[in-house]
């Protein structure tokens, strides 16, 4: 029983991990608080259902051809959209609800327009869903998947920031962004990167949900939500501090779900996300 | 004047239920509820700049409050027990909250609309046993909407008092720079909270007294967070910091909220989508600032 | 008459003391300069005193009533104004609405055109009488320090913590500046003078404390403390501007 809720809660958790990197990037870079991050990850999602049931592509290599996709979509976005409100803003706060309007409007735009385009119906697909015995759990391979998926991309991501020059111009951006500019580092091109890269997330996110998950159009709000739960407990900005901050929501849910009540399961996040705002809006694992 | 020309436009506006069709006067309380919720919001949001986005957690509670208790007291004793259920939620989160700066505020008041409707419809499901409640009161439509009307009377009228005294001037300083309001003797805690509870208390109201209008009440009805963004929206469009600018806002986006759902009820979000984006984009600080803005430019040109 | 006593005040932050035990007194109507390199606390001192931050220990007090525990604006009804090193002021207020809110807000609460009788009066005080209807993101940087005094001044405030005000000035400025505080001063204003420009020091305050990693190091006519050993290798020891 234990053990179940562990394994059941870890593979939740690890695609609630998955789902907010792209956010914590998007806001801790960028400065971008994106409320249409869920509605990323839908498109995504309904793009995999169509590349497979349409033109029966392989999701797997759905995947590899939707990233690049959501990064350079991002990037436009940014380039476009973001950076005149920045531009504008002056000071954090007033980008703060800048961005937070404008990215809503954005969220209604893309909602109807995955409405008008795939309706209100429930989709999902059927792929690798056998079950597989992960000490004694029997697990969907879909899932398990999935996991790999965030295991690779967190991974991926924690090394490259820590790691690379790359990395530190984006992490000097993301505590400092009114000194980087000293240090020759264009502010401007790490912010788009950030937004790029937070969109590419969103989309692989999106790609790996729609290969277990079913999901209609108007599901953006909840992923957004939990994601930005996963963010501020994480401390924004927090590569490793969302991934573990994702695998401790999905744990706590397969928990409430299980020995509580499934009905109590999104009131549980949003609990726990207030109490965390107000405990430590620096995030659990962020300094003050 | 312009006292006695809100008024003359108040009565006009009491008397408009007598001339209009049933949709007409849907029409108006549904108008007249956005003003009011527009306005209230601003109360504390238009000089603060903190957006809040708990507007449908309270104006929900309100819608609530009638359904629970509209068959155990009379009906103004509702509306009051409303109210002050209202002032106290916002007490509670407005000591807890206030200091929380900038999107940790828009964050943290949305989340609790969804938490107060995920408990709600917990509460429901699981206690009481049923998802829905009906109400069945004795207020037609016209009483509403005359109740809807002098609630957002008195919210402009209280708007306009603020504006003219210290708190509102305290509002204006904390909205600019909460560091210099402190360091001139303003209360910052004490400050927020009294125009928080105030706009809150306005909210749940205006949730109740529109309640009968339902019969039939559930948590995804009341609780749907549109209304909270739409209220913001308004509110912006107009201008948040005026006395007139949510009035002005609420009434056109309501009316073409309205149409463009009724005549295309697939692609409305997208509307809904572009128009927010556009009033970002094109009047970040309201029609009646942009107004003023083209007037002075004007004036520039000819000299 | 006493009217401000720091007492055994310590502030730290993390494993940092960046005010350690400094006790030292300010009298009524006297003009000090709190000097010390960069990084010696005095800023932290000042917001100590401001109520910006809560000392760890011991006690502040004006006149004998009690600062430490107060919140900012509590501190500011009981008389105590500051500026800030990095000036704030609001641009989108006039300049009358800048100066008249401590005017308001502060121990004597006027308002209407009480207030604004105030606020002309503070303007006129550093000069800037004659533009008192034009928004404050108009002014010159020098204007806006002025706006900056003006506002504390119009607080009608017991104490007065002026923090590198004079900093960024030109030479005529910094003349101009120097006779402003003078005319507080003379005023009956009790003033505390964070400041790195020596000139000003010696032209304002008959006395200074000096302060160094958190310590007092001296608290003496200025004259000798500008030749007391101490002090000079405090600063050398920073490689200062001094």
């Amino acid at each position: 029983m234990l053990v179940t809720t562990l394994i059941l809660g870890l593979v939740l958790g690890g695609t609630y991990a998955l789902l907010a990197l792209g956010l914590t990037l998007q806001y801790g870079i960028s400065r971008i608080m994106n409320l249409a991050y869920g509605e990323f990850t839908l498109v995504s999602a309904f793009a995999l259902v169509a590349l497979f049931k349409g033109a029966g592509v392989p999701p797997l290599l759905a995947i590899v051809l939707i990233a690049p996709l959501g990064y350079a979509v991002g990037w436009i976005l940014y380039a476009v959209m973001m950076r005149p409100l920045v531009a504008r803003a002056g000071d954090a706060g007033r980008l703060d609800v800048a961005s937070i309007l404008a990215t809503f409007g954005l969220m209604f735009l893309i909602q109807g327009g995955l409405l008008v385009t795939f309706g209100a119906d429930f989709t999902s697909i059927t792929y690798l869903d056998q079950g597989v015995n992960v000490l004694g759990v029997p697990v969907a391979l879909n899932r398990l998947i999935a996991f790999a998926i965030c295991v690779v991309a967190g991974g991926g991501l924690v090394l490259a920031l820590g790691r690379t020059r790359w990395g530190l111009a984006l992490r000097a951006v993301a505590q400092t962004p009114g000194s980087a500019p000293l240090v020759g580092i264009d502010v401007n091109r790490v912010a788009r990167q950030g937004f790029a890269l937070g969109t590419a997330l969103a989309a692989i996110a999106g790609a790996s949900i729609a290969m277990h998950q079913t999901f209609s159009a108007t599901d953006g709000v909840v992923f957004t939500m939990k994601a930005l739960v996963i963010v501020i407990m994480g401390g924004v900005g927090n590569v490793a501090g969302t991934l573990i901050a994702g695998l401790a929501l999905g744990l706590v849910e397969t928990f409430v779900a299980t020995a509580i009540d499934p009905g109590l399961t999104l009131a549980a996040t949003f609990a726990i996300f207030l109490v965390v705002l107000l405990w430590r809006p620096q995030g659990l694992f962020g300094r003050r | 004047m312009k006292i006695a020309l809100s008024l003359a436009a108040l009565v006009a506006l009491a008397l408009a239920p007598f001339g209009v069709s049933d949709y007409g006067l849907g029409l108006l309380i549904g108008a007249v509820t956005y003003v009011t919720l527009a306005s209230g919001w601003a109360v504390f949001s238009g000089h603060t700049r903190y957006v809040s986005l708990a507007t449908v957690a309270f104006y929900g509670t309100g819608a609530y409050t009638v359904a629970v208790l509209n068959e155990a007291m009379p009906y103004w004793l509702v509306l009051i027990v409303a109210g002050l259920i209202g002032a106290a939620i916002a007490l509670v989160v407005g000591l807890s909250t206030l200091r929380l700066a900038g999107v940790y505020f828009v964050i943290f008041t949305f989340g609790l609309s969804e938490l107060v409707r995920q408990l709600i419809t917990w509460y429901e499901v699981n206690v009481t046993g049923t998802l829905g409640r009906y109400i069945f009161l004795d207020v037609s439509a016209r009483e509403i909407y005359w109740q809807m009307l002098a609630l957002g009377a008195a919210t402009i009228a209280l708007t306009a008092w603020i504006q003219r005294h210290r708190l509102g001037l305290a509002l204006r300083v904390i909205g600019d720079d909460e560091v210099v309001a402190a360091h001139s003797g303003i209360p910052l805690a004490r400050t927020k909270l009294t125009a928080f509870v105030l706009s809150a208390t306005i909210l749940t109201l205006a949730g109740a007294i529109a309640s009968p209008r339902w019969v039939y009440v559930e948590p995804s009805i009341v609780f749907n967070p549109t209304v909270s963004f739409l209220t913001v929206i308004m509110a912006l469009l107009g201008g948040a910091n005026r006395l007139w600018g949510p009035v002005l806002g609420a009434v056109p986006l309501f009316l073409a909220f309205e149409w463009l759902s009724a005549r295309f009820p697939d692609t409305y979000p997208i509307f809904l989508g572009l128009l927010f984006i556009l009033v970002v984009f094109a009047l970040p600080d309201g029609i009646l600032a942009g107004l003023e803005r083209l007037k002075t430019r004007k004036t520039e040109d000819r000299a | 008459m006493t009217l401000l006593a720091i007492d055994h005040v310590t502030k730290r932050f993390g494993g940092l003391t960046a005010v350690n035990e400094l006790s030292f007194t300010l009298a009524q109507g006297e003009v000090v300069g709190l000097l010390g390199p960069n990084g010696s606390g005095k800023t932290t001192l000042v917001n100590l005193i401001s109520g910006d931050l809560a000392a760890d220990g011991g006690r502040i007090t004006l006149a004998g009533e009690t600062l430490t525990g107060r919140r900012p604006d509590q501190v500011a009804r009981a008389g105590v104004a500051r500026t800030f090193q990095l000036v704030r002021i609001l641009p989108s207020l006039s300049l009358t609405e800048n100066v008249m809110i401590p005017a308001v807000f502060g121990a004597k609460s006027h308002w209407g055109a009480e207030a604004r009788a105030v606020a002309r009066d503070a303007l006129e005080r550093v000069g800037l009488a004659g533009r008192a209807e034009t928004s404050a993101g108009a002014l010159t940087y020098i204007d806006q320090k002025r706006l900056e005094l003006a506002r504390a001044l119009a607080a009608e405030p017991r104490l007065l913590l002026l923090d590198e005000w004079l900093a960024g000035l030109n030479p005529t400025e910094l003349a101009e500046g120097i006779a402003l505080i003078r005319s507080l001063s003379e005023s009956g204003i009790t003033i505390l003078i964070v400041e790195h420009i020596m000139e000003a020091v010696r032209a304002l305050c008959s006395r200074v404390v000096v302060m160094n990693s958190g310590r007092l190091i001296a608290d003496e006519a200025t004259e000798t403390a500008l030749r007391d050993p101490h002090v000079i290798a405090a600063y050398l020891g920073e490689g200062t501007d001094a």
